[in-house]
């Protein structure tokens, strides 16, 4: 494998929400609790969880908009976790984050030419030539051609998926080397959908871009990722390969997902399937142990509730957090 | 007629704004028997919410044309006095589960008293009576008969949607319309809510229209499949012959893209966005964006048969 370019360790972020009057008990939300990963460069990994699992906090918090609470991120071998706003310049032009909304992303008083050229102008692009030609082959590259019909538009005027080509465009004019996509297709139709999944495989190709591919739709993750880490209650619980995860899904709450997701068939419709009951935790207070136990159909009474599972290799690079298999 | 609930023939509802008139529902044709499920699918601003809206009458207040037929058990919706629409059909025979629809429900209201609401508004229960019918029907989808003394906040996202879903169902109707009704929700609640869905209507034996926007989600409870594409139905099918064997050149796009679990498939996309409703092409308004059209898609195509009820309008099934 190519060289390591992203690590994180045991990396924690926690929302404090509460504080007693006197300075009583700290109340926190437990968003991201102790997730490990890493990233080969030009590799592309996806994070599959439901709303509120912590996928979209640990994405921010690998990119540096949010402070972590504990652990460590590793980015290109240098220690990034509590670097200081100047040094952070240098770690943004490195990284960029494509976000699931993109009109709410780009500002409405701009054009497209003052969008793309703002990173630009930040980064100390001094010479105006060179930042237009910039503009122009990023534009060319996530295809908002004729150049010319775009470049002094305003987001208003585009359609959601012109919207979303511009959204990348702007992120990768500085060339960085890892992308967060935040469920970056979510918002868009269906025949759309896999046009941006396209383009965005195209760019990740072209420029050896590390991708982290934020979802809750694991039906596209196999087009896209290497790698599939599934989030559960702010804990990874099984990572792996995409095809080994697609065909050997170990953890009862992957079984389960995968389970649930139909692909077109009017036999679906004879059929019910099978859910587990119950909703995922509240982050504030999680249930010990295990945090799926409370909704596991293979849950084992005296160990599940009561002892948090290692993550354990089950096949080779395949990583389960569950007492089965320990 | 012959078994059918729904007969709706040419119906056609256009609105003005002040870029023009919006052909939203621009002739459209379709029918639906006793029990059966038809799954109304295409992409964000085809029509489809508007389509639903015009079969109840619920027609935005700048509306500037509105015509057809839609016989519901024979009669023609179109000619009843709005009194009697309101009493009989709207809310009664027929319910609708609007998008988002868990997001409007009363925060300071408790949930028994805003499902009860309706019973005494139209039915004149009175109000013992009508608490007993809400807990019954709360149980039936699911949900414990204490939440009637609840507020909204305290219920999760998918117990909302199945308030609301016992809402529609109070009033014992015949055909129930629901639009996007999971779209909010994640993935397992979505599923959980499917089956509600398939057990309503296994048991009570009652008739809806399904729309969304996710094909794969639409095969979960459609017994017909209509496409939607720039306010008019392309494609009338079963859902045997649609999820295996689409006709119409854009239906078939669309399976394309259909990302797959199970299956390996190279995924397919449509170049292009969907034409204005303001001022759609005269021929085919698909034409601009199909990989099939030839000359004759500058006319607009009929209404081709074919067998068992369904239909394309495409020229490509022109026969002769």
């Amino acid at each position: 494998m190519s060289h390591q370019l992203l690590r994180v360790e045991n990396l924690k972020k926690y929302f404090e929400v509460k504080r007693g009057i006197f300075g009583g008990r700290r109340i926190y939300v437990k968003a991201v609790d102790g997730v490990s990963l890493s990233l080969a460069r030009g590799e592309t990994i996806s994070l599959v969880g439901e709303s509120g699992c912590g996928k979209t906090t640990l994405g921010k918090t690998i990119l540096r908009l949010y402070e972590p609470t504990d652990g460590k991120i590793l980015f290109d071998g240098k220690d990034i976790t509590h670097l200081g706003l100047k040094e952070l310049k240098w770690y943004r032009r490195e990284t960029g984050l494509i976000q699931q909304d993109p009109f709410g992303a780009l500002p409405p008083f701009m054009t497209v030419k003052r969008i793309l050229e703002e990173p630009l102008l930040i980064h100390g692009f001094k010479n105006r030539r060179e930042r237009e030609e910039r503009i122009y082959r990023v534009l060319e590259q996530v295809r908002l051609t004729p150049i010319e019909d775009f470049i002094n538009k305003y987001p208003h005027m585009l359609s959601g998926g012109q919207q979303q080509r511009l959204v990348i465009a702007r992120s990768i004019i500085l060339e960085p080397k890892l992308i967060v996509a935040d469920e970056p297709v979510s918002m868009l139709d269906a025949s759309v959908r896999v046009e941006i999944l396209k383009l965005l495989q195209d760019l990740q190709k072209r420029y050896n871009l590390s991708v982290i591919y934020i979802t809750h739709d694991i039906s596209t993750t196999r087009y896209f990722s290497e790698k599939i880490y599934i989030m559960y209650a702010a804990h990874i619980v099984e990572g792996a390969d995409t095809r080994e995860i697609l065909h050997n899904p170990m953890h009862p709450y992957t079984r389960a997902l995968l389970n649930v997701i139909p692909d077109p068939d009017p036999s679906n419709r004879f059929t019910f399937k099978e859910v587990p009951a119950g909703e995922p935790p509240n982050l504030i207070n999680p249930p010990v142990g295990c945090r799926f136990n409370p909704r596991c159909p293979n849950f084992i009474k005296g160990l599940c509730d009561v002892k948090e599972p290692p993550s354990i290799e089950v096949n080779k690079g395949h990583y389960v957090k569950c007492w089965l298999y320990g | 007629m012959d078994g059918n609930l729904l007969n709706i023939i040419n119906l056609v509802m256009y609105y003005r704004t002040i870029k023009g008139e919006v052909k939203a529902v621009d002739n459209v044709s379709f029918s639906l028997h006793k029990g059966e499920t038809v799954a109304i699918i295409g992409e964000s601003g085809c029509g489809k919410s508007s389509l639903a809206k015009s079969i109840i009458r619920l027609l935005p207040r700048n509306v500037s044309v509105y015509k057809g037929k839609i016989l519901f058990n024979g009669v023609n919706l179109l000619d009843l006095d709005e009194e009697v629409l309101n009493k009989e059909i709207r809310w009664t025979k027929i319910t609708y589960v609007p998008q988002a629809a868990l997001n409007s429900l009363n925060p300071v209201i408790k949930v028994g008293d805003q499902m009860i609401e309706p019973l005494i508004l139209h039915q004149k229960m009175d109000k013992k009576e009508a608490l007993e019918r809400a807990a019954k029907v709360l149980r039936l989808v699911g949900v414990n008969d204490v939440f009637l003394n609840h507020y909204p906040f305290e219920l999760s996202g998918g117990m909302k949607q199945r308030v609301i879903i016992a809402m529609s169902l109070l009033t014992n109707p015949e055909l129930m319309m629901l639009d996007e009704p999971t779209s909010s929700l994640d993935v397992l609640t979505q599923a959980s809510i499917m089956n509600l869905l398939k057990k309503i209507k296994k048991e009570m034996g009652l008739s809806m229209i399904f729309i969304t926007h996710d094909v794969a989600l639409s095969s979960e409870l459609a017994d017909k499949v209509a496409v939607m594409y720039a306010g008019q139905i392309v494609e009338f099918n079963s859902a045997e012959k649609f999820y295996s064997n689409p006709r119409h050149p854009y239906s078939q796009k669309l399976m394309e893209s259909v990302p797959t679990l199970r299956r390996d498939k190279e995924l397919g996309f449509i170049p292009g966005s969907p034409p204005s409703l303001l001022n759609p092409p005269k021929g085919c308004r698909f034409a601009e964006r199909c990989p099939l059209k030839f000359g004759k898609c500058l006319e607009d195509p009929p209404i081709i048969r074919l067998n068992g009820g369904s239909y394309v309008k495409c020229w490509l099934y022109e026969k002769g």
